[in-house]
């Protein structure tokens, strides 16, 4: 059967979603002391990229910014076999900091378990929260985001795919039906 | 990506796509290694056995290293701890370590081929970790990884490797190596150090070595293993420092930013000076924290899913 592509944010939606998470990010953290973002790889640290430079253009202040490669805490290396590793790269002390972990897709949670796991290993920062540009449900761990760009209620055989152009900006995100 | 194979058993068995994922991937590990909480949970639950029947401190360190910091149980049984010095055959030894289910076996021994047998015998992955005078497969990747952090690539690199390369599992392996990678290996020592014919993996072999070194960008120089010898196969060890010591006149006449390595321990004063080995041109520690990288890895790919063989 032949995939069904539905785009569900164009450029434009997508920033749209993103400044209000800047803002959101701002007002919930009264500001940008003490925030640094973390991006997962590979999309979760463009979009960091993004929001560090809207929160920029609101504050006039650049946080730090930092990405984690998850593939070392996966919990299905038996089922999926070995992953290509990307770098984390994380080059400021996260102890003591509030940190934004940034992902594009919020799927069975999973991953910002690993992703959590990960940034513990690393230091003790003092709170985490999340932000993610797309959640599609399906949670099978308690884990829930504190800033969305869009809620997306899928079917599990319903795939979310967000494309970035050559200079990992953002261009839209797809619903795709197998 | 994807990995296909199930041991490692040489270089040999490697494709170049091969040897770039391994690489890549150590060159991410190194990331891990230098945290302050150097230790992931991607192997927790695994078993490694290192099944060392030769001595080795390095190599035997480094792999259990590597395991521990992918969070694996790490086994050591060295052969005179062992049943072995009680006669227990590799075969023996080999159902019964199957028996307890272990997940890699990493494996010495001083007889070549021996890797080989025990992954026909045993249903986890094997790691060779140096058989005779056969192969030292993740001494000859972590080389690479060190020319590869250098040089910024390999392919057409001119390496020599100097000393016993008879006895030299490490020169195979790097040879294989790097043939498969693009680049030029020249093959130095005594003719009675150099296996005849091996010029057919495509090595150029020299006898003299200042024409070896001649521009070379990367200068390997092997330990002379007077202890694998039967009958000496130089004169003296004093005459072979003289023809084929490394020392800063000689270095000189390699590539101004060649780089100088050494798989250890070195003999200093016999294949290497202490000018040398202690000199800026040296990478010898960097392979050995490179080696950790690599092992991890290694291990990292054996264990992952499933191998269709």
């Amino acid at each position: 059967m032949a995939n069904t592509e539905t785009v569900i944010l164009d450029r434009n939606g997508i920033s749209r979603g993103l400044t209000r998470i800047a803002h959101e990010i701002l007002e919930r953290n009264k500001g940008v002391a003490n925030l640094v973002l973390v991006g997962i790889r590979s999309g979760g640290d463009h979009l960091a990229r993004e929001l560090r430079s809207l929160i920029a253009d609101i504050e006039g202040e650049e946080v730090p910014l930092g990405a984690v490669d998850v593939t070392m805490y996966r919990d299905d290396l038996g089922s999926r076999g070995p992953m290509a590793m990307g770098k984390t790269e994380i080059p400021f002390p996260l102890d003591g900091r509030n940190v934004i972990l940034v992902d594009d897709v919020l799927y069975t949670g999973r991953t910002i378990r690993a992703a959590m796991d990960a940034l513990i290993d690393l230091g003790r920062p003092r709170n985490i929260q999340l932000a993610v540009l797309v959640d599609r449900g399906h949670r099978e761990l308690p884990i829930r985001a504190d800033y969305v760009g869009r809620n997306v209620p899928t079917a599990r055989e319903e795939n979310i795919l967000v494309e970035f152009d050559e200079n990992q900006k953002p261009v839209e995100v797809r619903l795709i039906k197998s | 990506m994807s990995f296909r194979h199930k041991h490692i058993l040489g270089t040999e068995y490697l494709s170049s796509e091969d040897i770039q994922l391994i690489l890549d991937t150590a060159d991410s590990f190194k990331e891990i290694n230098s945290r302050e909480i150097k230790k992931v949970p991607t192997l927790r639950g695994k078993t490694i056995i290192n099944l060392f029947y030769e001595a080795s401190t390095r190599t035997r360190i480094s792999f259990e290293i590597a395991g521990k910091r992918l969070s694996a149980d790490t086994v050591n049984i060295s052969a005179s701890a062992s049943s072995v010095v009680k006669g227990e055959t590799l075969e023996d030894t080999a159902k019964n370590l199957e028996a307890m289910a272990p997940d890699i076996i990493v494996m010495r021994h001083s007889a070549s081929g021996a890797p080989h047998y025990l992954a026909e015998r045993v249903g986890c992955s094997v790691i060779n970790a140096g058989d005779g005078a056969h192969e030292h497969p993740s001494q000859a990747l972590l080389d690479l990884l060190t020319i590869r952090q250098h040089k910024g690539t390999l392919k057409g690199l001119t390496v020599a490797i100097v000393g016993d390369i008879s006895h030299s599992r490490v020169a195979r392996s790097d040879l294989y190596a790097m043939k498969t990678m693009g680049m030029n290996v020249r093959l130095v020592g005594p003719g009675t150090m150099v296996p005849p014919g091996i010029e057919r993996l495509g090595a150029e072999v020299y006898t003299d070595m200042d024409q070896a070194l001649r521009g070379a960008d990367v200068v390997m120089m092997l330990r002379i293993q007077l202890e694998r010898q039967g009958k000496p196969l130089i004169p003296s060890v004093r005459e072979y420092a003289r023809f084929y010591g490394l020392n800063p006149s000689r270095l000189a006449l390699a590539a101004k930013d060649a780089i100088v390595m050494h798989p250890g321990p070195m003999n200093r004063g016999v294949e290497i000076s202490s000018y040398v080995a202690d000199g800026p041109q040296n990478v010898i520690l960097e392979q050995v924290e490179n080696g950790v990288a690599v092992r991890m890895a290694l291990l990292y790919l054996v264990a992952g899913g499933e191998h269709p063989q």
